[in-house]
């Protein structure tokens, strides 16, 4: 390979470096002793690992962001694969600008949603912060969901549905036996690439979090306004280690060179 | 399908956005602009003649820019060094690109306390090698802003720019080089040119991003170095001014509009000149 030179190969590691080695620097300092952050660790334990779950707010704010993730990808996957079909299936006018829209949310920024939605839904309308929340992450998560499900029904030949049609299936049969289980990988892609978006955000849940409601990462930002112990590092190792699982699912579905050819 | 009712579909998804984003940011826009008896656009030049305010405006978009160009800078060479490598070893570098990407953005911006704090591994390093007396304070300044946005949206970079570098053509490059010109002339006018589309969009993600973020800022700049999105949560939760919020909140909006369609207009433009 000599279009690579060696001073292209060192920047390259050095570019990787930066990616990686702060991940690896919470971790190691995830197993420190101390009860000050520090790098490297003067000795070890996994004192902070049980610490993680002696904290109840830790605990019981990840039930309700693990909640709020699901139902909120759950609607997002029933608003969102209906839309996909009819744009990637049918030729029509306005469809380009119908697509813009859908992904649209995406533009916003999402701390001006949070604040907007939730003067709207709470404040105007005086919903609950919980349905706040939800419908907060449903409509920001909606662009992943038809994006996947567009991506995977551009690979699947309508053929096969003309023919189960012709045949005497009706359409929603034939969507359900025919459309839906060919697409499954890319369901079960944007269902955890939507899951990992909604769990892991800030800016719309600050906002839509009141007494009694928060979300993990909110009350990470908060724990760490007033402790500086490895406690956070400790639940950044477990989450990571979450992140590797469902990354390992979407490769298995979607293949990660989706991540390249957007 | 006589009566074409495949389009019945569409209406959750339509209803949805139109209710729960339309509508709710069509409220804060309009707020920005009513006064009790008519209409104003006066808040928004109150706005710019506050040198406070105008400071936290222009700062938002100097640490947007400088991120977008370190990341363009520390992108293109590595994304072209994956773009070359043989592609079953490719997707290694993909997955360590992705894999910061799906991590907590305060999981990420957590790491870079650790590294930039007063007892940081920084600072700890500089006093040690006898290089500063004293701690320095790095964290809560536009550096750390700067490196915790960089830190999150580098992958984005890199994503879009090997996406669109992989297609380049090694035998193209050989070609040039055999036909006499220098590898610099090769990587500027065949790698530069075919590249040009990933880095608009790459950047465009980039500066979009660092624009609106508010997860980092709020971890690495904090109350003393406060950005406009930090601005809209202080005038709103910690101050209760909802007049002010939803001005700013307008002017993100505004500026990130006007961002993406000038990008989008410029990149059009460029390549139709390219082709004509």
């Amino acid at each position: 390979m000599n279009e690579k030179g060696k001073s292209l190969t060192l920047f390259t590691f050095l570019v990787y470096l930066f990616l990686i080695a702060p991940l690896l620097i919470i971790t190691v300092t995830a197993f420190g002793q101390s009860e000050f952050l520090k790098f490297p660790p003067d000795s070890f334990s996994i004192r902070w690992f049980l610490n993680v779950f002696e904290v109840e707010m830790f605990m019981r704010t990840f039930l309700i962001s693990l909640e709020v993730a699901c139902i909120a990808t759950f609607i997002a996957l029933l608003v969102g694969i209906p839309a996909a079909y009819v744009i990637s299936r049918y030729r029509f006018r306005g469809r380009k600008i119908l697509e813009s829209f859908f992904l649209s949310p995406v533009l916003i920024p999402q701390i001006v949603f949070g604040f907007s939605l939730f003067n709207y839904l709470v404040i105007k309308l005086r919903l609950p912060v919980f349905t706040g929340l939800l419908i907060g992450h449903t409509i920001f998560i909606i662009p992943y969901i038809i994006r996947v499900i567009s991506a995977s029904l551009a690979n699947f030949d309508y053929e096969i549905e003309e023919a189960a049609v012709i045949f005497g299936a009706n359409r929603i049969k034939t969507f359900f036996m025919i459309v839906l289980p060919n697409i499954s990988s890319g369901v079960v892609a944007g269902f955890i690439l939507a899951f990992i978006n909604s769990f892991n955000n800030v800016p719309i849940s600050v906002f839509l979090t009141g007494p009694g409601v928060s979300t993990l990462p909110i009350q990470m930002m908060s724990y760490v306004e007033y402790y500086f112990d490895p406690t956070i590092a400790a639940l950044s190792v477990l989450l990571m280690g979450m992140t590797t699982v469902l990354m390992f699912i979407i490769e298995r579905s979607l293949g990660l060179s989706y991540f390249t050819s957007k | 399908m006589k009566y074409r009712l495949h389009y019945l579909l569409l209406i959750p998804a339509i209803l949805f956005l139109i209710l729960f984003l339309v509508i709710p940011l069509f409220i804060t826009l309009l707020s920005t602009v009513r006064t009790d008896g008519g209409w104003t656009l006066s808040r928004y030049p109150v706005f710019f003649q506050d040198f406070y305010l105008r400071d936290i405006y222009f700062r938002t978009l100097k640490i947007a820019a400088i991120t977008t160009l370190a990341a363009a800078v520390m992108g293109f060479p590595t994304s072209y060094y994956i773009s070359r490598t043989a592609k079953k070893y490719r997707g290694i570098y993909i997955i360590l690109a992705v894999f910061p990407l799906l991590t907590s953005p305060v999981v990420r911006s957590f790491s870079w306390m650790i590294i930039l704090g007063k007892n940081g591994i920084v600072n700890d390093f500089l006093v040690r090698i006898g290089f500063i007396g004293e701690p320095l304070n790095l964290l809560y300044t536009e550096f750390s802003v700067i490196m915790g946005l960089l830190y999150l949206f580098l992958p984005l970079m890199i994503l879009s720019l090997v996406g669109v570098m992989e297609n380049i053509d090694s035998e193209l490059l050989r070609a040039a080089e055999s036909l006499g010109a220098s590898r610099l002339t090769a990587f500027l006018k065949i790698v530069l040119p075919l590249s040009l589309p990933g880095l608009v969009i790459g950047a465009s993600l980039v500066f979009t991003g660092s624009l609106t973020a508010y997860t980092t800022p709020m971890l690495l700049g904090g109350d003393k170095t406060q950005v406009l999105s930090t601005l809209v949560y202080k005038n709103a939760l910690a101050l209760f001014d909802w007049q002010q919020a939803s001005l700013v909140a307008s002017i993100m909006v505004i500026t990130t509009f006007t961002v993406v369609i000038s990008i989008n207009w410029f990149s059009g433009k460029f390549n139709r000149g390219e082709a004509g």
